[in-house]
């Protein structure tokens, strides 16, 4: 069993190949180089350094989202279409549990966040060791959230390359309880994307989209239009 | 005997995701396009980020159903060609990574299309090329005239310094309350009126081949505000017909004169805009009395589609212009020749 992990829904790009449980390669980058530009470059040369062929491949591991619209898109499309095209199954992954993958085995709460500008961002919680979510992925103000959070009582452990942008309120809202990971564990991993889908059953490949977790700016200006009709 | 060549191509440039295989870039084998106008319908006009939503629900499904269709297996492709650009950037970038992803898949040869080389090459999937060729290219987001001495040879002699035609049609067909898209709605209302408002034709600098739509947009929207304000009652049919009047004057009079001046053999129209009855009926009685062959593909050849791109990227296949998993969405690229 030969797994490919592909990771572009935030601006690092995370790739890996794991055969049986091992670890044959892994890549993660953290250049803001464009996705659709380097992903299938970087996934091609990685597989002719590991001598894997595509026919060789039996799984597609793949984060949906939430994350950069555009990222995750092309994340996305790959997989689906290499599943698709080598009849293997695909797995897709929250791309906020990737990154809380970083922190297992803490003894509390993982907090994963993708900044999505105007103070919000791509954001959910979940349980140190299990990684089970304890509040879903969701896109929120992240003031609101992490008081939220705070009610909980537990110690929280933020990751993701994002975190830096809002530590100051993290510490002003929880003090004590904030935990931060290390800047080395706050790039997401495709190895732990791979080992997390392993658990996960495989999506209908055709029927697989993104998780945006937020609906677009024209539909929400459409809902509030036809809201305001009806009043 | 040469063996046949067998092409897929991709294309999701702007609000259709299509995917269709084609035989020795002439012979339709499979053609599907998935078209996404009613979800754009109620925003008035095509939004990108949701036409991207649609690019990756439908992408796979689309190229399924082409192979499908055409009963083939991937093996027994040649190459796979996409669309590279120009387009909404977000848009282009599904169907060339969804492109690079099934070549790598299957070890197959990559090539990028420009998309109105694709639009050009849909005639010849009816009607074979003759050199020298003008082509005049009008869409929603397109107006070109371009000629070309041989395959892949393109010089663009005359383009929009505003506004494309459709663009226009479109935002014309919103004053006049029109649905969204608003062409056929405007050819369907101009021939049914007897009576035409005046409105100017612009013709730009003497020789130019160049189109401006913006000011005759202007006229219009004028004319209607100030009737508006005189509180007088418009009939909308007077006006779609004077528009268009304008439109298919100006077209129709820049290509006859290009056609003339380049001594072709041969006029072809594609693209959206021309699949509108005033503007095929006038170029059509035009070329028939100057003598000049002239064609427009059926109306599913007109509108985006991926036979073109295959149709155009099977002469860049056998000329070996491979791309590699480096192609990139180009939503500006220009319209370059391949010899
Ligand atoms: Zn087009």
């Amino acid at each position: 069993m030969i797994y490919l992990g592909i990771d572009t829904s935030n601006s690092p790009l995370a790739i890996a190949l794991m055969e049986d449980g091992v670890v044959l390669i892994e890549e993660t980058s953290n250049l803001k180089i464009n996705h659709s530009l380097t992903a299938m470059p970087a996934i091609e040369e990685m597989m002719k350094k590991a001598k894997v062929l595509p026919a060789d491949l039996t799984h597609i591991a793949v984060a949906e989202g939430p994350g950069s619209y555009t990222g995750v898109r092309i994340g996305l499309t790959i997989a689906k279409t290499l599943a698709w095209s080598l009849k293997i199954p695909l797995h897709p992954v929250s791309s906020l549990k990737v990154l809380a993958a970083n922190g297992q085995g803490f003894d509390g709460l993982v907090c994963p966040i993708m900044d999505a500008r105007r103070g919000t961002a791509f954001i959910g919680l979940y349980e140190g060791v299990s990684l089970e979510p304890v509040i879903a992925d969701q896109h929120s103000d992240v003031k609101s959230f992490l008081l939220k959070a705070k009610e909980l009582g537990l110690p929280i452990l933020f990751t993701g390359v994002d975190v830096a942008l809002h530590e100051a309120l993290i510490i002003e809202v929880l003090g004590g309880a904030a935990h931060f990971s290390g800047v080395q564990n706050r790039l997401p991993r495709a190895s732990n994307l791979i080992l997390l889908a392993q658990d996960t059953v495989e999506s209908d490949v055709h029927h697989a989209v993104p998780e945006y977790r937020r609906i677009t700016e024209a539909e929400a200006n459409y809902n509030k239009a036809q809201e305001g009709k009806i009043l | 005997m040469n063996k046949d060549i067998y092409i897929l191509g991709i294309e999701t440039s702007c609000d259709e995701t299509a995917a269709s295989i084609v035989k020795n870039g002439r012979e339709i084998v499979s053609n599907v396009v998935a078209s996404q106008i009613e979800s754009h319908k109620r925003f008035g006009g095509v939004v990108p980020e949701i036409a991207s939503r649609h690019h990756v629900e439908q992408i796979t499904l689309v190229i399924e159903e082409a192979l499908q269709l055409a009963g083939m297996n991937p093996h027994q492709l040649d190459a796979v060609a996409v669309t590279e650009g120009p387009g909404l950037v977000g848009a282009l970038l599904i169907g060339v990574n969804a492109a690079k992803a099934f070549a790598f898949a299957h070890q197959l040869p990559l090539v990028g299309v420009h998309h109105i080389a694709g639009h050009i090459y849909a005639n010849r999937l009816e009607q074979e090329m003759e050199f020298p060729l003008l082509a005049l290219v009008i869409s929603g987001g397109h107006t070109e005239l371009i000629h070309m001495k041989e395959h892949g040879d393109f010089t663009v002699i005359g383009e929009t310094r505003d506004d494309a035609a459709g663009e226009a049609y479109d935002k014309v067909a919103r004053t006049l309350n029109l649905p969204y898209p608003g062409g056929p709605h405007i050819d369907r209302l101009a021939h049914a009126s007897d009576e035409a408002v005046v409105f100017p034709r612009i013709w730009l600098e003497e020789g130019s081949y160049d189109f401006s739509f913006s000011g005759l947009k202007s006229s219009v929207l004028n004319y209607m505000h100030n009737a508006a304000q005189r509180g007088e009652q418009v009939a909308p049919e007077s006006v779609a017909a004077g528009f268009q009047n304008s439109v298919v004057e100006v077209v129709t009079g820049k290509t006859m004169r290009a056609a003339e001046e380049y001594g072709v053999r041969q006029v072809i129209a594609a693209g959206g805009v021309a699949a509108n009855k005033g503007l095929r009926r006038s170029l059509e009685e035009a070329f028939e009395e100057k003598g000049v062959p002239f064609y427009i593909p059926s109306l599913p050849l007109c509108t985006d589609n991926a036979a073109m791109i295959a149709a155009a990227g099977t002469i860049m296949y056998e000329k070996g212009l491979y791309g590699n998993m480096a192609m990139n969405g180009r939503p500006g690229m220009p319209l370059t020749s391949w010899i």
